[in-house]
């Protein structure tokens, strides 16, 4: 199994009383009353620092997004934070998996072409090319993308991106969208014939057939845990089934939440706020906010309104609220422990989840630097040996990871 | 709802779109254009068909059953050109069109792009235009509650809770919901980020005499447009109504009705 840090670098330093001031995390946080320039630009060096360190712990990758207009995560360029780590993990073997560029708000989306054969280029070839759809906050409300033609967007946009970073001749573009009399990509990515694409995605269909027809990753990112995750990754490998695609684990990537102390009731101690930080407040979005009208075609729309979908969404947003560190971690929103507790449940999640492309979100909330680092430095020596080997008895390939990088087991990190 | 309410198809735009129209009354033709919420056959379609032939179409995507019916039509220049088509399908040559908020922005741009394919024209509560000091509220982003709280006079009173009324048949209710949110999802292709795409350039085309219909509480759209209209229409005058905001056809449903009926004879 290969296994990156994510990183959201949200706002570590919220006040108590945030989710009670203020509406949302997201689009309409005042910056003036919440934020100082020079603090954030500590946050941004430390959230650099803390995926350097995972990289040189032995994490297989390092993963960052974008996101705009929030308190939640805001690397609104996240090719800037991707060029600085491809720069400093060059003699790693770590993946530099960009989750990544929002391919209907980057215009023109060759930019995000360009962009990504940069890193590959710094990078000697270590670009997980991931292409988000873009969150509604984001692409509807912040970059103004017109809801009901956001997908067309996309598909569109992705077409163009692998069209122009495969092409042996300069062609022009005549899209929907887009029109482009002269595209000849300089640079052209280091991996042939483009580097592993990632498709983020919260369960919808669409994006399973999409990713399917495209032979793409599919990556699950919800926070809601491994438990609740079950229900959707099963129906994504009944489909893959369906669709005549192999069962590789590698397939699949997933997001989940893991926090690692020495002990059980150490772990409490070290991340009970940080877990609730997160939850309480960066997640504290009005839910309406996840459906500007036009942002779900018609039939997940319906899909979702029939099966009272879109209510449990916002009960379980609400819910979310009430519940203790025991909760979450009861129900695996986070996996959190000693490092033999997070071993087991761990290994079990991906296993059933038939996860080969793990993400593992250890900075949280509000956690500071030393905490993160500890976590990172635990999560590396105590539990990560004991993922690797989660798949290898049956014998799959990687065929989503960097090539140069998919044979290389990382030697286990030093202390372990 | 004593109006018998008739129902048609045509085909525009080289077949790909396929509008339904409500049709009820006899008399001289009047094209109603709905606002973001949809069609519904209302007490002021009721009033306008006691005097004219009321021809109500659904925008492109409306329709219960044909949601794909947007994907015709990409952009406003299109939609104007899906109207055209549909007034030629039902044999209006120069009908007069009445228009609520979108329907309003959309009632304009047909009679300022061509300027005799309008005789008259009433605009109630229009998007179309932008001040910065007064914007227009960002409604397809609000809530359902919050939008309540702008778009009526009284957002607890009877008119507010019979448009806003949740069916107690769940079919009904998924109906509803599916309906109002698709609706406000092929409305807002024309309007998305901000319901302005140039119309005051064009306003100076129109030829039709126009009725400037506002509600002095509109919170969704200021009633500082009404003369932001008038200034840019030649033969036009403002009505603006007390005790109605957004919806004034509904919340002074006598006042405004008669005042539309006198325009429309006049």
């Amino acid at each position: 199994m290969q296994v990156s840090m994510f990183h959201l670098m949200p706002h570590r330093e919220l006040p108590d009383d945030f989710e009670q001031r203020y509406s949302s995390v997201w689009v309409d946080p005042p910056w003036w009353e919440l934020a100082d320039a020079r603090r954030v630009g500590q946050y941004y060096n430390w959230t650099l620092d803390e995926l350097t360190y995972a990289a040189k712990m032995g994490l297989d990758g390092v993963c960052v997004n974008e996101h705009h207009q929030n308190a939640y995560g805001f690397m609104p360029g996240p090719n800037l934070m991707g060029a600085a780590l491809a720069r400093a993990t060059n003699d790693l073997n770590t993946a530099i998996v960009q989750m990544g560029s929002t391919l209907p708000t980057t215009n023109p989306p060759i930019r995000v072409a360009e962009e990504y054969a940069m890193l590959d280029c710094i990078s000697g070839g270590r670009l997980v090319a991931g292409m988000p759809l873009g969150s509604p906050m984001d692409a509807n409300q912040v970059y103004g993308i017109t809801p009901i033609e956001q997908r067309e967007r996309y598909y569109e946009a992705h077409d163009l991106i692998l069209k122009a970073w495969q092409s042996r001749e300069m062609f022009a573009w005549n899209g929907k969208y887009q029109q482009l009399g002269k595209v000849n990509l300089w640079p052209r990515p280091i991996q042939q014939p483009y580097p592993p694409v990632w498709v983020p995605g919260t369960g919808s269909y669409s994006t399973w057939e999409f990713s399917a027809r495209h032979d793409h990753c599919y990556c699950y990112l919800s926070y809601f845990g491994a438990q609740a995750a079950l229900q959707v990754m099963n129906g994504f490998w009944s489909f893959v089934e369906d669709y005549g695609l192999k069962k590789n684990p590698y397939r699949a990537g997933f997001l989940q939440l893991v926090a690692v102390s020495e002990t059980d009731e150490r772990a409490e101690l070290d991340y009970a706020e940080h877990v609730k930080y997160f939850y309480n407040k960066c997640l504290h979005i009005p839910p309406h906010y996840f459906g500007p009208p036009g942002h779900q075609d018609y039939r997940s729309l319906e899909k979702g309104i029939r099966s009272g979908f879109a209510n449990k969404m916002q009960e379980e947003l609400g819910r979310l609220k009430q519940y203790s560190y025991r909760d979450f971690v009861d129900n695996q929103f986070v996996i959190a422990g000693s490092p033999a507790t997070v071993r087991e449940q761990l290994r079990q999640a991906a296993k059933d989840l038939r996860v080969g492309n793990l993400m593992v979100l250890l900075h949280i909330g509000s956690m500071p630097h030393h905490l993160t680092i500890k976590n990172i430095s635990m999560f590396a020596t105590e539990v990560l040996p004991y993922l690797r080997d989660l798949w290898d008895d049956e014998g799959w390939e990687n065929e989503w990871f960097p090539e140069r990088l998919r044979m290389i087991r990382q030697p286990a990190a030093a202390g372990s | 709802m004593t109006t018998a309410v008739s129902e048609k198809r045509v085909a525009t735009l080289r077949g790909e779109a396929n509008p339904r129209i409500q049709i009820a009354g006899e008399g001289p033709p009047v094209v109603y254009l709905h606002g973001a919420m949809g069609l519904v056959w209302d007490g002021f379609l009721d009033s306008l068909s006691q005097e004219h032939t009321v021809y109500a179409p659904e925008h492109p995507g409306t329709t219960p059953g044909d949601p794909d019916g947007i994907k015709a039509v990409d952009d406003l220049w299109d939609l104007v050109l899906h109207y055209y088509d549909l007034f030629d399908q039902l044999g209006l040559e120069s009908p007069a069109i009445v228009g609520h908020s979108f329907g309003g922005m959309v009632a304009a741009e047909i009679a300022a792009t061509n300027p005799d394919r309008a005789s008259k024209l009433v605009l109630i509560s229009p998007v179309g235009l932008w001040r910065d000091d007064v914007p227009v509220a960002q409604f397809l982003t609000m809530s359902p509650s919050e939008v309540a709280e702008i778009a009526f006079f009284d957002p607890k009173g009877p008119v507010a809770e019979q448009v806003m009324a949740v069916p107690e048949d769940p079919e009904a209710a998924v109906e509803t919901a599916l309906r109002t949110t698709w609706s406000q999802a092929c409305t807002g292709k024309f309007m998305w980020p901000l319901p302005e795409k140039g119309l005051r350039k064009r306003l100076y085309r129109i030829k039709a005499p126009t009725l400037i219909v506002w509600g002095n509480q509109d919170r969704l759209v200021p009633p500082a447009y009404a003369e932001e209209f008038a200034d840019r229409i030649a033969n036009s005058r403002v009505q603006k109504f007390d005790k109605a905001a957004h919806l004034p056809q509904l919340e002074q449903l006598e006042a405004v009705s008669k005042t539309v009926r006198e325009f429309l004879a006049g």
